[in-house]
């Protein structure tokens, strides 16, 4: 397997030059130093009060998500592959959306079939031929992509609703400037301390005609008990915007205002981080109290931009992601910069033929999973496991799509027994504005602890890493 | 400034000084049930501490006795008693939750961190002096908190909401201990200076932190009228009625200046504060020193609600 820092978890090889300088300085740090860092970072994480909610689990009520100390690094070079090939793919998901929701000429070319469309849950017909401000759908994405070997990087997801973690990525370089000060000294990385600003000016680009030159943004969150409400919290702050719940907002003559403690306020953009379902208890589900009754209809008079907007979802379908590369060429008339992981789409007799005999070698996602639940990673489980989830995909094929287990490129990373490989992926954060896109080089980086294990969602037992991007 | 977030600055504030107002009235008790019963009378002071912390109602709902253990246990620990010292802690780390962005990280460190240490205390103390330890922790928090805010925040809309908090608290808080207590205060039983007299006027003014402050303005022996006097009237002593409202007309007033118009918090408050300057101990003690506290508990409930409806809705 491909180690980022040796070249391989099988032998040492060569060091690999990005990695030499970190290499010879794990080499000269005391391993009871590093253990001492690594409590501090603990304490500094538990103190900020960097927590985060697992549904379901009472005991568990605040936990802390995991850091590595040991940094994940990419050369200048390696960035700019996947600068190019994540502002590609933004575009054409962008493309995409505006396209589905209005001419629907990808639908009329045949490049994907109506119904995976038309009948997935995520589409929101509520959204047919309402114009967006500027035509941007999605304006943050977070892309996940993972390597498996020096040269290639695939997408394993695009998260084109909320995605959130953006906050870890800001902390974790905090706190590595913190405590590593010496290891910072070895190298020159590109700083990610400005991506509130990059996202505040995507936000203000994206305000509708109507607003005034500075338009009023705020963060909309679903509240306190919200499992992300760290990050809404720490972003609103580091943006110096409201941070609102539904409650603080009122439509009226539609227009959207904020109840302040000198009367309503006008709002002209929203980035919220709440979802479609309960944005809006008069369009959508109606039992919900998160929303702000009207924000839709504000919407549709073109008063207010939401960011993300409604629908986007249709581009993050994990049946729709099989299709991204044609998508890519049929919009932008490029080959894809960044690899999709071949999928087989279970709603189709041959392909799900070829994934119910092949289990055994399989990863299997559910097409509206995330958050790692409800998948099966083939090489990990029992037969046993396997049986279960075979009669699960036979009875609804539709909902799953299967693909290879890939090989994740692994990094060091500190365990109990020292130092040793662990598997990673990376989620740069994709900012599209009205006048361009932006990515802060770097992302965050998610690392399974478990040995061996390919989960590295956070609310599984994954931690996070600082990412560092090598300036030239 | 969100209403919203006004709101849980005011009440986070509160919490924060009420849990303080509580410890206070424990460690008084604590005091004063330590001493032979012929220098305190046969009063149950475990009973009077409930109600000086106003929840009679809910602790006879809860327990039968008030005696040192139930009493301990609902004003300090039970997740029962919404403003339990446990539930001011909570509550106040609810409200900072919510108003993150709004708070210093000093702030923020104190409250949190506060909130993690009650953790360590479980469902209560092992020993009395361990409780005796857990008291001036939840003081001493709440000094930090005050002097986090004092020393970090900015002098704007948040920082003036938060104060408004700590002195309607304050405010009640004090009316309270006082009104519970007057009867001790009523100069028409005489002989007074009793040794009976004399602990329970001074546990009166230890619960308010005030027992120094009594002899550098006095200099003279603890006299019930003197005391009513301090907690009334002396704009000079923090936790007087007076101070409280003095910092409320201003606070109020900044808030005012900063959005350009005032409304009826302004108004009821430099009505009460006139009201409290131009009065002396005399003619309140003619006039019936339980009347005049019950008004003042519900003219200041008055201003609380006037401020909510003027700004935190």
């Amino acid at each position: 397997m491909f180690d980022e820092m040796q070249g391989s978890t099988e032998s040492l090889q060569a060091v690999r030059p990005t990695y030499a300088a970190l290499w010879d300085w794990l080499g000269e740090i005391k391993p009871e130093i590093l253990d001492v860092r690594r409590r501090e970072a603990e304490l500094l994480f538990r103190r900020i009060g960097i927590t985060f909610a697992v549904y379901g689990d009472p005991e568990a009520q605040e936990r802390l998500i995991p850091f590595d100390v040991i940094p994940r690094i990419l050369s200048a070079a390696e960035w700019d592959v996947l600068h190019r090939g994540l502002e590609q793919r933004v575009k054409a998901i962008n493309a995409f959306i505006a396209d589905i929701y209005h001419r629907r000429e990808i639908l009329k070319a045949g490049v994907l079939p109506e119904d995976i469309v038309f009948q997935n849950p995520v589409f929101r017909p509520e959204m047919n031929g309402q114009k967006v401000p500027h035509d941007i759908y999605v304006h943050i994405a977070g892309i996940d992509i993972v390597r498996t070997d020096a040269e290639t990087f695939y997408v394993l997801e695009d998260n084109a609703r909320a995605p959130s973690g953006v906050s870890y990525m800001l902390d974790n370089r905090e706190i590595m400037l913190r405590l590593f000060p010496e290891l910072f000294a070895r190298y020159r990385i590109a700083p990610v301390e400005n991506y509130p600003d990059e996202l505040l000016q995507t936000l203000k680009s994206v305000a509708p005609p109507t607003a005034s030159a500075d338009p009023t943004v705020v963060l909309l969150t679903p509240g306190a008990y919200n499992s992300a409400y760290y990050e809404h919290s720490f972003l609103a702050d580091k943006l110096g915007v409201e941070l609102v719940e539904g409650r603080d907002l009122v439509v009226k003559d539609e227009i959207v205002y904020m109840r302040t403690t000198q009367g309503l306020k006008r709002v002209d953009v929203v980035y919220r981080r709440v979802d479609d379902d309960f944005l809006d208890p008069l369009v959508f589900r109606p039992d919900s109290t998160l929303g702000v009754p009207g924000l839709m209809s504000a919407h549709e008079a073109g008063n207010v931009t939401l960011a993300n907007a409604v629908g986007t979802g249709i581009a993050d379908d994990k049946a729709i992601y099989s299709y991204m590369p044609q998508i890519l060429q049929f919009y932008l008339g490029e080959a894809p910069i960044l690899k999709n992981v071949p999928t087989w789409r279970c709603r189709e007799n041959d392909h799900l033929a070829y994934v119910l005999e092949h289990l055994e070698e399989l990863v299997v996602k559910e097409v509206h999973g995330s958050g790692g639940y409800g998948m099966l990673i083939g090489p990990k489980s029992d037969q046993a496991t396997i049986a279960a989830f075979r009669a699960k995909l036979k009875l609804a094929p539709r909902n799953f799509v299967a693909q290879p287990t890939l090989a994740l490129s692994t990094c060091p990373t500190c365990v109990d027994a020292g130092i040793a490989p662990r598997h990673v992926d990376l989620r740069p954060f994709v900012l599209a504005g009205r006048d361009r896109i932006r990515i802060v080089p770097g992302g965050l980086t998610r690392v399974a602890l478990q040995k061996g294990s390919l989960v590295v969602n956070s609310s599984q037992g994954g931690g996070t890493k600082d990412t560092w991007v090598l300036d030239r | 400034m969100l209403s919203r977030t006004a709101d849980n600055l005011y009440w986070l504030a509160r919490c924060i000084e009420r849990a303080e107002y509580l410890a206070r009235i424990l460690d008084t008790t604590l005091r004063l049930t330590a001493l032979p019963l012929a220098y305190v009378g046969p009063s149950n002071e475990w009973q009077s501490a409930v109600a000086t912390a106003g929840c009679v109602e809910a602790f006879s709902a809860a327990y039968g006795e008030a005696n040192e253990q139930t009493v301990t246990h609902f004003l300090a620990f039970s997740a029962a008693n919404p403003s339990s010292i446990r539930n001011c802690f909570e509550n106040a780390r609810l409200n900072a939750r919510a108003v993150r962005p709004a708070l210093t990280v000093e702030m923020w460190d104190t409250i949190n961190g506060a909130w993690l240490e009650l953790k360590k205390w479980g469902d209560g103390p092992s020993s009395r002096q361990d409780f005796a330890s857990f008291l001036r922790w939840v003081v001493e928090s709440s000094l930090r908190f005050d002097g986090s805010a004092y020393r970090t925040m900015l002098r704007n809309d948040a920082y003036w909401f938060s104060r408004l908090g700590v002195y309607i608290e304050r405010a009640d808080n004090t009316a309270r201990i006082l009104d519970v207590k007057y009867h001790l205060l009523l100069p028409a039983i005489e002989p007074i200076g009793g040794p009976l007299d004399y602990f329970q006027w001074t546990a009166i003014l230890r619960s308010v932190s005030a027992l120094t402050a009594y002899h550098w303005v006095y200099r003279e022996n603890v006299k019930p009228w003197l005391v009513a006097e301090l907690l009334i009237l002396r704009d000079e002593m923090p936790r007087s009625l007076a101070s409280c409202y003095e910092n409320l007309v201003q606070n109020l007033d900044r808030i005012g200046r900063a959005y350009g118009r005032q409304g009826s918090a302004q108004r009821q408050a430099r009505t009460i504060r006139a009201r409290l300057e131009n009065s002396r101990i005399e003619d309140i003690f003619q006039a019936g020193l339980h009347e005049f506290l019950g008004e003042f508990i519900t003219s200041n409930n008055q201003v609380g609600a006037a401020v909510t409806q003027q700004y935190l809705v």
